[in-house]
């Protein structure tokens, strides 16, 4: 692992009106590394993604790239970096189709006009690799299950070509294949030296692909572990913020019950 | 091939196949539930059955409508469906045809632009100003006029995008703006006549494709029909070497032939007149611009994106505001072009021009000939059809000496249909997932 963090954010703070959404959050993001960010519900996650994707851009602290701030204002930006992101809410055009939306922003020309040949081509063969079943890459999104609009959301990180790629809760609406498709796509991601920030609920899944998992807590930062010497247990005691929680209490209910 | 380059290689580990040799696995990926088309004829019917009851009506309403409206035109007065009459049409169509082509681009942002008749208006006035009363080479005199219209939806399209300002209220504004500008132009000599020469002989109605010869519209015909065979059989080439979907040849055929009959048939009628007007020559011209334009080009999938989702636009790091003020743009080049059509109709820039329903005439064409108010749906060649369509009302309205008031009542008629058409597909394709 290098030295110098691909990206890094240092001491970054985003309020909208009346809410503090991130206080003073501190994350570091090696090539080749994988960092999981968790914690609960409205925690900032998104946001924090957000601001690193151009969408908000931050009020305070500073975004760091190669070891040189950088302003990130735009989602052109982030773009021109290598930053490539999944939002949460997907942010595809339900009037394109498949292959238009993969290529929004970045369209294959061949003499100056669009060249739907390889678009459709290449797009066939990444969501191939993805093991997604798609009626036709050339109906509109607005015709695509939840899942599918999801891998299609997923594909779209990977044509450019990024250096950080963000995923934020990707496998959300996932079956069981396409989830494991996208944990291997991850580590894929990690062998070829990539950096990536994985947001996720499902803590088997973090620790499964994670090297590093972040915790956010009410827009703070809340522990960072290094997944091989951290349990569960640990990494949701930083969630909730109490090793008493809801989560302790029912484990504890449950082996009283089993007795 | 570049594809490759710019993309991630997402082949597992271990395969080390390189991307172009994995064979079309894109078979196995197909969804077994997925309706394909039948082979042969039936195939044809039964996708298209499909399709309308999903909502995709396309253009098939207003040619319904065409068929419907020429049909009882024809059976009220003999002399609707002839030659002379057909080539009024035509050439009538064309001006405010050039307007509402412009207004598409407005409608796929799904944004309205309510400033085009006054800037036709003011275009035409400006156009006389210069080359009449200044004396200035007509064509010059053209390219300035067309210019300031640009500039002039550039500057609706600031208001829009960067200040953020309702498209509606701006061009409203713009709407009486302009006209008022118009008349304090043409005040002080009113009425300003223009001469037959230039770009304005061109656009008027004694000029017509190859100076009346019969060959003219054949010629027209058949580069049309040659240039949608060679584009497809092209098309078809790559993607059959590509390994991706193509359309069969006897879909290639089939839709060649129907443009053919078409095309013929107009081109065999017009020419029992006079031929074919050069307006609609140039106005057919800048419809397959605009069509390449916004099916082809990166600028045109960035109209359609911010028609679509404005957040996923600009997400995926397309410049709305840019997106945005160049659309406008273009509805102020448009008008303008429409306005000097307009203006060669009569050869005079009037106190008048840009005034009465032009305006209502412009949208409904767009809408009625398919284009959706919703944003996100349509192309230009909805324009022509929309255009068809009521020009095909105020002519017939005309030849049986109807009075303007019944006129206006038709046409708010046919828009409002057009509208609720719409409107109720937009419905159907939200409940069969099409939107
Ligand atoms: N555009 C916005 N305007 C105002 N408040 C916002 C906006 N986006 C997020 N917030 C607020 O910021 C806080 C953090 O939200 P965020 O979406 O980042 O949570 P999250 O950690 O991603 O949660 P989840 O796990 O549910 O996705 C919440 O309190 C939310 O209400
Ligand atoms: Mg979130």
């Amino acid at each position: 692992m290098s030295a110098t963090p691909v990206l890094a954010l240092r001491g970054v703070s985003k309020r909208f009106g009346a809410v503090q959404a991130l206080t003073d959050v501190e994350l570091e993001v090696h090539a080749g590394e994988v960092v999981a960010l968790v914690g609960d519900n409205g925690a900032g996650k998104s946001t924090l993604v957000k601001t690193i994707a151009g969408v908000h851009p931050v009020d305070d602290g500073v975004i760091e790239w190669e070891g040189k701030a950088v302003s990130i204002v735009r989602p052109q930006d982030a773009q021109h970096l290598g930053v490539a992101t999944v939002y949460q809410d997907l942010a595809l055009c339900d009037n394109l189709d498949v292959v238009g939306n993969l290529f929004l922003g970045r369209e294959l020309l061949r003499f100056g006009s669009l060249d739907e040949v390889s678009m459709e081509k290449r797009s066939r063969e990444l969501l191939n690799t993805l093991s997604i079943r798609i009626p036709s890459v050339r109906i509109p999104i607005a015709s695509l299950s939840g899942g599918q609009r999801q891998v299609v959301a997923i594909a779209r990180a990977l044509i450019g070509e990024p250096k950080v790629v963000i995923l934020d809760e990707p496998t959300a609406a996932l079956g069981v294949e396409q989830t494991a498709q996208v944990l291997d796509l991850v580590e894929r991601l990690r062998e070829r030296g990539l950096g990536v920030i994985l947001i996720s609920h499902n803590m088997a899944d973090v620790m499964a692909v994670a090297d590093t998992v972040h915790v956010l807590r009410l827009g703070k930062n809340n522990g960072s572990f290094a997944v091989k010497e951290t349990t569960n247990e640990q990494i949701i005691a930083a969630i909730t913020g109490a090793s008493d929680n809801a989560v302790t209490r029912r484990q504890a209910r449950n082996a009283e019950a089993a007795k | 091939m570049s594809s490759d380059k710019s993309t991630i290689d997402t082949s597992k580990p271990g395969g080390g196949t390189p991307a172009e040799e994995v064979p079309p696995a894109t078979v196995a990926a197909i969804d077994p539930r997925l309706l394909v088309r039948e082979q042969g004829f039936k195939g044809y019917i039964t996708e298209f059955q499909r399709k309308l009851k999903g909502g995709e009506l396309g253009s098939l309403p207003v040619i319904v409508g065409l068929i419907i409206i020429w049909t009882i035109f024809q059976v009220k007065d003999s002399l609707f469906l002839s030659s002379s009459n057909m080539v009024n049409i035509s050439f009538f169509l064309s001006g405010t045809g050039m307007i509402a082509a412009g207004l598409v681009f407005v409608l796929l942002l799904g944004e309205i632009d309510l400033s085009v008749a006054s800037v036709s208006g003011l275009s035409s006035a400006l156009f006389a100003i210069f080359a009449t009363t200044h004396g200035i080479n007509p064509w010059l005199a053209a390219l300035m006029t067309l210019a300031i219209g640009a500039g002039i939806g550039a500057v609706h399209g600031f208001f829009f995008a960067k200040i953020g300002v309702p498209a509606f209220v701006v061009t409203l504004a713009g709407n009486l703006g302009w006209n008022g500008l118009m008349l304090w132009l043409l005040g002080s000599t009113g009425s300003l006549s223009i001469a037959d020469t230039g770009p304005l002989h061109i656009l008027g109605q004694r000029s017509f494709f190859m100076n009346q010869s019969i060959a003219g519209a054949y010629v027209l015909a058949t580069v049309g029909v040659a240039a949608l065979l060679l584009g497809s059989l092209v098309d078809q080439t790559r993607r059959r070497r590509a390994n991706v979907p193509y359309r069969p040849t006897s879909e290639i055929v089939l839709r060649t032939v129907a443009l053919a009959v078409v095309a013929y048939v107009a081109a065999f009628v017009l020419n029992k007149s006079s031929g074919v007007p050069n307006a609609l020559v140039i106005f057919l011209v800048a419809l397959v611009i605009c069509d390449f334009v916004l099916r082809r080009t990166t600028f045109g999938r960035k109209v359609f994106a911010v028609g679509g989702s404005i957040e996923a636009a600009r997400r995926a790091g397309i410049s709305v505001a840019a997106v945005r003020i160049s659309v406008f743009a273009i509805a102020g080049f448009f008008s303008s072009l429409g306005g000097l059509f307009l203006a060669a109709q009569t050869y005079t820039a009037t106190l008048q021009a840009g005034q009465g329903n032009l305006l209502m005439l412009a949208i409904a064409a767009a809408v009625i000939g398919g284009t959706s108010l919703f944003g996100g749906r349509g192309n230009v060649w909805s324009a022509l059809l929309g255009m068809l369509v009521i020009q095909s009302i105020q002519t017939g309205l005309d030849l049986l000496n109807m009075n303007q008031s019944i006129q206006y009542m038709i046409t708010g008629a046919v828009l409002l249909a057009a509208v609720v058409i719409d409107s109720v597909a937009r419905r159907t394709q939200k409940a069969s997932g099409r939107a």
